[in-house]
């Protein structure tokens, strides 16, 4: 079986995989990293997205050894310590979860979205979390959170 | 009590942290020492007949454990909670319900053979290995052809494939109000077949202890003891003392996690004959396939009016699809949480209505979110929309003369319920002024001059939740009690520990029913800890569904305080040497009337466990207590959803352009969570009025919508923002005064997106639009349609 290796949320891990292993299932697996969720099998739901090398990707649409080398962050990384990232904070503030499973997907596209888009309009918003579905909240709060998010990641970023 | 985390308080919830931070603990994220993978083989024929199945080079697969089928399945079926008796008489057809398949497959995704292995490729690997003859038979799928003679037949036992034939109400009083009509207004409807999809896939892990003899299942569950007894006392035989059902962390429900599924018997049932723990989860595909899927309803109702448009009488004839087998709660569906709700907001004094429910070579059919009312009320909706129409009297104006009004209540229908409360004369007047319903022929002559017909449409409904007094279901079919349970824990130290049967999937309990308890005892929010979902800590309750947690699960809980603070109050006045009725309790602080003789709750629970001054003779130490809390009625949320549509003719895409919706749920806990609860449904509503659709071939019984590339969940970009308020009348006869949130979302949007549509089709001389309106539907309507467009 191949050896796969990656930074994962800064660590550098690795492991012995099946060559068909999706990433997903490396991170939840063989990782423990269960915050990163499936909910679909033909890549359309955004449960699983997490940052790959900075961007947002599907995770469940890669094999864990095209991940190899890479810097990856999932949900469990995002936040410093007990302190949320501004997007975590925003989507509590503004009540943008209620089950929480499609919530780390959510998460992490959003803070992909205000990357390539800092000040995201409320059509923006919901046209770049397309691939992304929620059953409970009828997107209706997480807009608002992603608008929320972007202003807080925008004066964080300014601080910084 | 402090009014930021008290009753009426916007309290951030408490379950966040976790599901943020990606530390929520699901089912599938659990995992038991030496665990093993199931997979589970499916038909791929809608209706076939098994004559062979060869497991020799599957169980000869790497990894490979057990191979099991129908063959080895020894134990019992899966059963139905509910009984309903037919016009005549006689109990409902109830077919076998075996979690493995025999001789006999039913429905695209029956179950045939689980495998069990190391892991979870290898036990999918090695099903590809499983040689099954089938032997393809003719299937039904139509709802409406389904007891056509002729028809092929799912259960040798159900006559042209009929389970029930029910009715209610007084036949002879509403044909005779048909008889002295002015007009009759009548529609044929169909409430199209939709499939839940919580996005968390269903999944379940058995683990059987050998040294204890011990079963425990993990699974995604609304109601973990439901479970337990199901599957404990029915279906494997396990006494419920040596078996435990946690329902963790689950991601959504909306009903289809309320059943008892095959899946949790057979992973529970194989972990104890090999002895290792297995779990299974479904991928996407299989939920499609396997998770109970909602309405499916074909009706035709007439509406019987004066010649003021005073309804006189209602008729309602319905079929409705249940699917291959009978899902845990499936008959009731159609009938007692459909026929029960078609009096509305209105005082119709007459009404009569039949329910034959059929079984077809498809997935069973069980509640889903709104579970029957959801049909009610787009049925009667569309029908009053209509008989307006018919009578060229104005939407708002027809419904005014026939509500309910507020000094009526308590309020007998003529199908069996007494509405408790409400003024719907105040939830429309709000709605009608949030969303400028007097400006809307501007806003229509605007969208007009930019080739866009804009409709706008209203439905005033009621639903019945807060499910439900067991005397009443009892009588009525049910084979459970309905009520509620709680524990209150007092530790020491005055802090307290919940304990509820509610179980919370993304409801927001332990903020909720923390903030209940933490205003009821005058204790700070953060002494209060909610547990629930795992039948080994919890006393035994019934669940989560029919908008039921807090109007029944929160009452048990006030319950239970009451019976703390009675106790607590004796403690105290031992304590002060005061009589105990001279003593009340108050923000927290037990006090003798008239004095300023007070102490602290926190002291009274420590007197409790350290009883060395305390009245030993005639109380027993400790302060906890558990109360169960069966309700004396239904509760009846009900309001007015307005919608506002803009229409591309070019295209036919229907664009919700606003969304109002003023509900009464009666007394609000935290606003917060009750408006995500109202969005949540809205978006379910206006899913199944505009994208969402389950299809099966007619011929093959395959199910065409077997994706998310097939199946159209709303996404962000097809939804507006709403505007949504309550305005509460409370409910009188439970002790918090709720009615229920969780459904009244999907039940009062449908029709009003539907009335929209049609509205802005209206001028083309469209009168009809089934669900859902699809941009080929409307395009293909307006093509049609009997007028043009004008030039704008
Ligand atoms: S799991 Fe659904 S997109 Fe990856
Ligand atoms: S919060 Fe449940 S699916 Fe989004």
């Amino acid at each position: 079986m191949p050896t796969v290796r990656m930074t994962v949320n800064g660590r550098a891990v690795s492991g012995e995989i099946e060559a068909r292993t999706l990433l997903v299932h490396f991170l939840r697996n063989q990782l423990g990293l269960t915050g990163t969720h499936v909910g679909c099998d033909t890549s359309q739901c955004g449960a699983c997205v997490v940052h790959v090398d900075g961007t947002s990707i599907k995770s469940c649409t890669l094999l864990a050894i095209q991940a190899e080398g890479a810097e990856v962050t999932t949900i469990e990384g995002l936040a410093t310590g007990d302190e949320l990232h501004p997007m975590q904070a925003a989507f509590r503030e503004h009540h943008g979860l209620q089950c929480g499973f499609c919530t780390p997907g959510m998460v992490m596209s959003a803070v992909d979205l205000v990357k390539t888009n800092p000040d995201p309009s409320e059509q923006q918003i919901r046209e770049g979390l397309e691939g992304n579905i929620c059953r409970c909240t009828g997107y209706h709060n997480i807009v608002k959170a992603v608008k929320a998010g972007a202003k807080a990641m925008n004066a964080g970023a300014m601080k910084g | 009590m402090t009014t930021e985390t008290g009753i009426g308080a916007a309290v951030k919830r408490r379950e966040d942290f976790r599901f943020l931070t990606g530390r929520g603990t699901y089912t599938d994220d659990i995992n038991r020492p030496h665990q093993a993978y199931g997979y589970i083989l499916r038909s791929p024929y809608a209706a076939a007949q098994i004559t062979g199945i060869d497991t020799s080079k599957a169980k000869a697969a790497p990894g490979v454990i057990a191979v099991l089928t129908g063959a080895d399945y020894d134990k019992g079926g899966l059963p139905c909670g509910w009984q309903i008796h037919s016009k005549d008489g006689s109990p409902m057809i109830e077919p076998a319900h075996p979690p493995l398949c025999k001789d006999q497959v039913r429905h695209v995704g029956d179950q045939v053979a689980l495998v069990v292995a190391e892991t979870y490729a290898e036990a999918k690997d090695a099903a590809e290995l499983i040689e099954v003859d089938y032997k393809e038979l003719p299937a039904i799928i139509s709802t409406a052809k389904a007891s056509e003679d002729g028809a092929p037949q799912v259960w040798p036992e159900a006559k042209n494939n009929i389970c029930f034939d029910w009715h209610i109400g007084d036949k002879a009083a509403t044909d005779a109000a048909f008889a002295k009509a002015h007009h009759v207004t009548k529609i044929d409807l169909v409430n199209q077949r939709l499939i839940p999809n919580a996005m968390e896939p269903r999944s379940a892990v058995g683990d059987y202890d050998r040294a204890t003899g011990d079963y425990t299942l993990y699974t995604t569950s609304q109601n973990p003891h439901v479970i337990r007894l199901l599957m404990g006392a029915f279906v494997l035989q396990i006494p419920e003392h040596k078996l435990r059902v946690v329902a963790p962390d689950v991601g959504g429900g909306f009903g289809s996690k309320i059943f008892h599924y095959a899946e949790e018997a057979l992973v529970t049932w194989a972990s104890g004959k090999v002895g290792r723990p297995i779990k299974w989860t479904a991928e996407r595909s299989e939920a499609f396939i396997s998770d109970a899927q909602g309405r499916d309803h074909v009706s035709h109702a007439e509406l019987a009016m004066d010649k003021d448009g005073k309804f006189l009488g209602l008729r309602v004839n319905t079929i409705a699809n249940m699917g291959a087998y009978l899902s845990t709660f499936a008959p009731c569906v159609p009938t007692y949480l459909h026929a029960t709700l078609l009096a509305g907001v209105y005082t119709t004094p007459a009404i009569y209505a039949e329910v034959k429910a059929v079984f077809t070579h498809t997935v069973p059919v069980d509640a889903y979110r709104g579970a029957g009312r959801p049909e009610a009320t787009y049925l009667l909706e569309r029908l009053v929309a209509k008989a307006a129409r018919d009578m060229q009297m104005d939407q708002v104006e027809i419904r005014r003369r026939n509500f309910i009004p507020k000094d009526a209540f308590p309020y007998q229908t003529p199908v069996a319920l007494q509405y408790d409360s409400g003024d719907y004369e105040a939830t429309l007047d709000l709605a009608l002024q949030m969303s400028k319903w007097a400006d809307f022929e501007n806003r229509r002559a605007e969208a007009a001059k930019r080739g866009k017909l804009r409709g706008i449409g209203i439905s005033t409904y009621l639903e019945a939740c807060g499910i439900a007094p067991s005397a009443v279901v009892g009588s009525l079919g049910a084979r459970a009690g309905l009520y509620e349970t709680g524990s209150i824990r007092v530790h020491p130290t005055g802090s307290v520990t919940v304990f509820t049967g509610s179980h919370s999937h993304g409801q927001g309990h332990e903020t909720t029913f923390a903030q209940l308890v933490s205003d009821g005892l005058g204790i700070p929010l953060e002494n209060v800890e909610v547990v629930h979902g795992d039948t080994a800590k919890i006393p035994f309750g019934m669940g989560t569904y029919g908008s039921r947690s807090l109007a029944v699960g929160g009452s048990a809980l006030v319950k239970a305080m009451d019976k703390i603070i009675a106790k607590a109050t004796k403690i105290a006045a031992h304590l002060m040497e005061a009589a105990a009725s001279d003593v009340e309790f108050k923000d927290g602080n037990f006090t003798v009337k008239g004095t300023d003789k007070s102490i602290p709750f926190g002291q009274v629970a420590l007197t409790a466990y350290v009883p060395h001054n305390y009245p030993i003779t005639e109380l027993e130490p400790g302060l906890e207590e558990t109360a169960f809390y069966d309700p004396l009625n239904f509760t009846y949320p009900g309001g007015t959803h307005i919608c506002e549509v803009e229409i591309d003719p070019e295209t036919g895409i229907t664009q919700v352009v606003n969304f109002t919706a003023v509900d009464d749920v009666g007394r609000v806990i935290n606003p917060m969570i009750v408006e995500g609860q109202v969005h949540g449904g809205l978006a379910q509503g206006i899913g199944q009025a505009l994208l969402e659709r389950c299809v099966y071939d007619e011929d093959s019984g395959q199910l065409l919508t077997g994706s998310y590339m097939d199946y159209t969940m709303p996404r962000a970009d097809d939804l507006p923002s709403f505007q949504v308020a309550t305005h509460g009348t409370m409910c009188t006869h439970n002790p918090i005064g709720a009615k229920g949130v969780g459904e009244v979302g999907a039940i009062g949007s449908p029709p009003a997106v539907i009335n929209a549509v049609i509205d802005a089709l209206a001028p083309l001389g469209i009168e009809d639009m089934s669900m859902p309106a699809t941009p080929l539907k409307v395009w293909q309507a307006i093509q049609s349609a009997p007028k043009k467009m004008s030039a704008a």
